[in-house]
């Protein structure tokens, strides 16, 4: 119930999906949260919705376009403001496209880019002096199974993801000093609207070189984002978590 | 002498450090390449050296970041040597800024160059290679690609992008028998690296066990053995030439 208790986090595209479950698992264990996305009815919505059950104001929406120097700072603003400070950064955002190198186009692939990689390091650029104010911070970022193996296509995403998984290791080095940690997490296939995209036939291959035989629920990749949240992970920086139902393992 | 015989190779970032060191091996192992930077006189100069003893070499202007002059090299491959076989994907800038004292014009900029710079010139290879029945391309990242550091977050970025960028097209393009692999150079004495202090290096090299810089040759060599048949059931996969550093 406790685990979070105190501190204040900022997670992008929260209002569905994965983001969204991590900001109800997060509130459930005492954290004040603000929801950054593009979605803003949707956002509104999601946030309502987490302050009715907690029964207190633990719960905010902001307008946040990860590729937008200026919506970062505005977000953090936005923590530190209604909440006193921030604590962890979810960098949670992300697109998917399933473009192989050739028919990708140069607009396709810096959207994918701009979303998925700039968004990270932004989020981290902004966060960052926030986090030092408080001594501390942990962050997480969200990369995918996609940032550790190919596939026969998705060329943007994969690049954008790789470079998520060594930005993190990047971040986890510069800011061990600081007390900020930085760890990535990698999910399989998870269901969330972004792989709700993809068609049942492009989905049911990749479940079947699953081990577990299934896709996952954003809570599971939720719980993972808690523990490295949570200051039960205070060794764990610059390391790598998988949820994938065991596809990498084999 | 014969390991690329008849194969024609394009080489980004060729003008000088690993891109000339991979141009002047290829041509002694029998390739014909086509050298492409944006230091214009450079590359003319490093293909004339080349072309002394027969005429092997041809410069190009490219600015890996920009598709028409990636469509413009690869028809130069066809037009002055018959077809594209090998790709080098070389050209590449360093930055040792960490991540909030990056900006973000220095920022786009390395991305830009390192990573889009690399897709780019794949899509554009791709379809001159399938013509050939097949291909090898060669991407160059870096240790920085596979480890962390305290400074070069956008370097880190774009090299980690570089790697799993070149697992997604050895997947797609295996079964047109395009391979596609990733170097990773640890410290090696080129231009590239001459921003970082002396002092700097020397702390670097002490980590390395072999207790050395590695040399535009050392990395070419892997190169040339990614881009012959030597390596025809290798893709998809990583080699270090970092003296040992990342296995510490």
């Amino acid at each position: 119930m406790d685990r979070l208790k105190g501190k204040v986090a900022l997670i992008s595209g929260g209002a569905r999906g994965q983001g969204a479950a991590e900001a109800r698992l997060f509130v459930g264990e005492g954290a004040r949260v603000v929801i950054g996305d593009v979605l803003d009815a949707e956002t509104a919505k999601t946030a309502d919705q987490i302050n009715s059950k907690a029964g207190t104001r633990a719960a905010m929406a902001v307008h946040l376009d990860v590729t937008r120097a200026a919506d970062w700072r505005a977000a953090v603003e936005t923590c530190t403001r209604e909440f006193g400070g921030l604590d962890i950064l979810v960098n949670n955002a992300g697109i998917a496209n399933s473009g192989g190198v050739e028919d990708t186009s140069e607009e396709e692939w810096d959207s994918v880019i701009n979303v998925n990689q700039k968004g990270v390091w932004l989020g981290m650029k902004f966060a960052v002096p926030a986090m030092r104010k408080r001594g501390g911070g942990s962050i997480v970022n969200i990369s995918s199974i996609y940032g550790i193996i190919g596939s026969g296509g998705s060329a943007a995403y994969h690049a954008s993801k790789g470079a998520v998984r060594l930005l993190t290791k990047s971040a986890a080095v510069q800011y061990a000093g600081d007390k900020i940690r930085v760890n990535s997490v990698h999910p399989g296939v998870i269901l969330t609207p972004m792989v709700e995209m993809a068609s049942r036939e492009q989905l049911q291959p990749v479940i079947d070189m699953a081990p577990m035989k299934r896709v996952a629920q954003p809570e599971e990749v939720g719980w993972c984002v808690v523990f490295l949240a949570s200051d039960e992970a205070s060794f764990v920086t610059g390391a790598e978590l998988v949820v994938d139902g065991g596809y990498t393992a084999v | 002498m014969d390991r690329l015989k008849g194969k024609v190779a394009l080489i980004s970032g060729g003008a000088r450090g690993q891109g000339a060191a991979e141009a002047r091996l290829f041509v002694q192992e029998g390739a014909s390449v086509v050298i492409g930077d944006v230091l214009d006189a450079e590359a003319a100069r490093t293909a004339a050296q080349i072309n002394a003893n027969r005429r092997a070499a041809a410069a190009v202007h490219l600015d890996v970041t920009r598709a028409a002059d990636w469509r413009a090299a690869v028809d130069a491959c066809g037009r002055e040597f018959g077809g594209l076989d090998i790709l080098v994907n070389n050209a590449g800038v360093f930055n040792t800024t960490g991540l909030e004292d990056t900006t973000e014009e220095l920022w786009d900029t390395i991305v830009n160059i390192n990573q889009k710079g690399v897709w780019l010139g794949m899509k554009f290879a791709v379809p001159a290679m399938r013509q050939r029945g097949g291909g090898s391309i060669i991407n160059i990242s870096s240790v920085a690609g596979l480890t962390g550091s305290t400074g070069s977050t956008a370097y880190h970025g774009t090299k980690g992008a570089v790697r799993l960028l070149t697992k997604a097209a050895a997947v797609q393009y295996g079964p047109e028998k395009i391979r596609v692999n990733s170097v990773h150079p640890g410290i090696i004495a080129t231009q590239m690296i001459d921003i970082i202090p002396k002092e700097q290096r020397e702390r670097f090299t002490s980590f390395v066990p072999l207790r050395r810089e590695g040399t535009a040759d050392d990395v070419a060599r892997m190169v040339l053995f990614l881009a012959s048949d030597d390596a025809s059931y290798v893709t998809g996969a990583e080699f270090v030439v970092d003296g040992g550093l990342t296995a510490t």
